[in-house]
């Protein structure tokens, strides 16, 4: 794999590949491990504990004992929606990051998290839409639209794709003008108020198998094509000029990029609420570990975010019982401490 | 855009010098000239309706609206073109600062820290226990968002501090520290009631309505005082664009520059947060179309607060029209009309650009 690495370093001798190539599969083994973990607490952790040997007997062979029900109908879509979510953000973040060369760029800034809270809104008030897998499909076509029309927007009056800052402040402007348009219907109607005072919280609690079904498709094709993207993102990171002149097709990456980041924080933003800060969060944690190549830096980002939203929401559970945190507010309280402690550590990795 | 329109005569004054540069020069004086004339208009709005010129009768006379006119519409206006100014100063400070166009006084902590201080006392006092109203919460509620926008600046600069205040870092700092205010503001919203939910959130959204002199003059000495003391480091703020090696070289002292700027920012974004709510997107957006407005090449500071209170003004003027009877808080018209203004001008910076 490193052997045709598109990065600014040059490539240093054999002794160095192997080193490099030890310390990534000890990383990599090491976020898997945290992502398993991830995935057993939640699938453990909850009102009603299920012990190891429980979950182990309803994975494999339920027999319809009241915990094989609690885990497969309860905890094993709920946690796939979490890690299917996670993945997604951690994702697009690094890839809008990556696109927009901005460390404050989170992945909702082309107005996907705006579109869908937008049209979730409208949905609620005009339509009467009450539950959720009702306005899912909604928050996925707000999204979808509020995305595309950024990108047009971006694209007007200028040959060879957007650049970075257009982008970023077309997004930016799209989305405030979205929220603004948001929070006058939120003002003017009580129970559009009440629906998206919650969604904004974030969670990934009550999602069913349906939502699971739902949103799959969707992360899927985004992750194709973020892997798709990643060695042209390498190469725009070396600058639009240079990256023209390796041969790469500089609108073309802008635009696979700018689809997958739509799909996936579209998908996770529709499903689980305005967690997008998520994926603004974990690339800057990703990034000291994979270096600068997209390569390695977008399975990081994913493997982190599936993670840290599954602790996020497994701790939820456990620290207002009998009720539930939402997984947004204890991910901002636990996670954010954490972002800010590594800052200080070390030497920020630029963009 | 071009460069020459950049470059005028310089006037010099001891050991000082300014080069006046005539296209933000004109600027600035076509958006003064704006931000009064929407001050004006604001004034005609009210249970009684009056004219341009009985609105300046009433300021200057002594008839019989002179008290409605003073007491009642001028603090409010005045407060809505004030606030504008400085939360666009203060994101026009922090954009330089960080070096990044898409800063603005939330990465300070200033703006979230306020409103989850305000939104959780909002919450608690919920009008099913009583609730706070009369001069409690008009008072409290500006010391609430002063108090918890100090909180949130310190606690930013604090953790950005370390041996010295990076740009880059302080952007990451302030991100952390914004997402945990922002998500347990969100929480707070879904803790209390939704009628609650809904005065909060017309305080986030940022209001002018009943706003008195008492809203108008911490506000307005904050600029007396901060405009001048800003300019005169405008020369090291612009060379904070460079690196490290540069500023030394230039004889700049970054940490030092760094630190008083965003002291500035965080005034003045903490006391217009007090006064009228953290109002949506004036302090990111009111520098980035003042740079495009003044052909600069970072956001010019003066330019800068004066759209803002352009846009402020005219924003005011909007939500208390279009759907009267029924008032919508200012902070819901900033972005719809800044938002499609900023577009505009991107648009047609990069037509320019490719003819």
């Amino acid at each position: 794999m490193s052997t045709a690495t598109i990065t600014a370093r040059t490539p240093s001798p054999r002794r160095g590949s192997t080193v490099l190539r030890a310390r990534r599969s000890l990383v990599v083994s090491g976020l898997l491990a945290l992502l398993l973990v991830a995935v057993l607490l939640s699938l453990a952790v909850g009102a009603k504990p299920v012990p190891p040997g429980d979950v182990w007997h309803a994975l494999t062979g339920a027999t319809g004992t009241e915990n094989d029900i609690v885990v497969r109908s309860l905890r094993v879509p709920r946690t796939a929606v979490g890690v299917m979510a996670g993945i997604a953000l951690g994702v697009a973040g690094a890839l809008m990051q990556g696109h927009t060369r901005n460390p404050l760029a989170d992945p909702g800034l082309l107005g996907v998290t705006q579109g869908a809270a937008f049209t979730m809104a409208l949905a609620i008030m005009t339509l009467g839409v009450t539950g959720l897998y009702g306005y899912i499909w909604f928050g996925l076509a707000g999204a979808l639209a509020a995305s595309a029309g950024v990108f047009a927007l971006g694209m007007v009056g200028g040959p060879g794709g957007p650049t970075p800052l257009t982008l970023a402040l077309a997004g930016t402007a799209v989305s405030a003008f979205l929220y603004a348009l948001t929070s006058a219907l939120v003002l003017l109607d009580q129970q559009a108020m009440d629906v998206f005072r919650f969604w904004q919280t974030g969670s990934i609690a009550g999602r069913g198998a349906e939502t699971v079904v739902q949103v799959l498709p969707f992360v899927a094709v985004g992750l194709l094509l973020a892997l798709v993207n990643a060695p042209g993102l390498n190469a725009l990171a070396l600058g639009e000029d240079v990256a023209r002149s390796l041969g790469q097709n500089v609108a073309l990456t802008r635009a696979v990029g700018v689809c997958a980041i739509t799909l996936l924080t579209g998908a996770a933003v529709a499903a689980c609420g305005s967690l997008a800060f998520v994926g603004l969060m974990v690339p800057h944690l990703a990034r000291p570990l994979s270096g600068p190549d997209h390569r390695w830096l977008l399975p990081y980002s994913g493997m982190i975010g599936a993670a840290a939203l599954l602790l996020a929401d497994v701790a939820g559970r456990v620290v207002a019982r009998p009720g539930e945190l939402e997984a947004g507010v204890v991910l901002a309280l636990l996670g954010a401490p954490f972002f800010v402690a590594l800052v200080r550590r070390r030497k920020p990795v630029r963009l | 855009m071009t460069p020459s329109s950049a470059y005028g005569p310089a006037l010099r004054a001891g050991p000082t010098s300014w080069r006046l540069r005539p296209r933000p020069a004109l600027t600035a004086l076509v958006l003064l000239a704006a931000a009064v004339l929407l001050t004006g208009l604001g004034m005609r709005l009210g249970d009684i309706p009056m004219s341009l010129a009985e609105v300046a009768r009433a300021v200057v006379g002594d008839g019989p609206d002179h008290l409605v006119v003073m007491e009642l519409r001028l603090p409010r206006a005045l407060t809505g073109v004030l606030v504008g100014a400085a939360l666009a100063l203060a994101g026009a400070i922090t954009q330089a600062v960080a070096r990044n166009p898409l800063a603005s006084p939330d990465i300070l902590g200033v703006t979230p820290g306020a409103s989850v201080c305000v939104v959780a006392a909002i919450v608690a006092t919920s009008s099913a226990a009583g609730g706070a109203g009369g001069t409690l919460a008009s008072v409290g509620i500006p010391l609430l968002a002063l108090l918890g926008g100090g909180v949130g600046a310190l606690a930013v600069y604090a953790l950005a501090w370390r041996g010295g205040l990076d740009g880059y870092r302080l952007v990451l700092v302030g991100i952390g520290v914004s997402v945990v205010f922002t998500n347990v503001k969100y929480w707070l919203l879904t803790v209390g009631d939704v009628n609650d939910s809904g005065r909060a959130m017309v305080w986030i959204t940022g209001s002018l309505n009943g706003r008195g002199w008492e809203h108008v003059v911490p506000v307005a000495v904050a600029l007396a005082v901060l405009v001048p003391a800003t300019l005169v480091g405008t020369r090291s703020l612009g060379a904070l664009r460079f690196g490290e090696e540069t500023l030394t070289g230039l004889g700049v002292r970054p940490d030092l520059t760094r630190s008083l700027m965003i002291l500035a920012a965080v005034l003045l974004a903490a006391l217009a947060t007090a006064a009228a709510g953290p109002i949506t997107f004036v302090a990111l957006a009111a520098p980035q179309i003042a740079l495009r407005l003044a052909g600069a090449a970072q956001p010019p500071l003066v330019v800068s607060a004066l759209t803002g209170a352009v846009l402020t003004g005219a924003a005011d003027l909007v939500a208390r029209t279009a759907f009267s009877p029924v008032e919508l808080p200012v902070g819901v018209v900033t972005a719809v009309l800044g938002a499609p203004y900023l577009i505009y001008l991107l648009v047609r910076a990069r037509r320019k650009a490719r003819s």
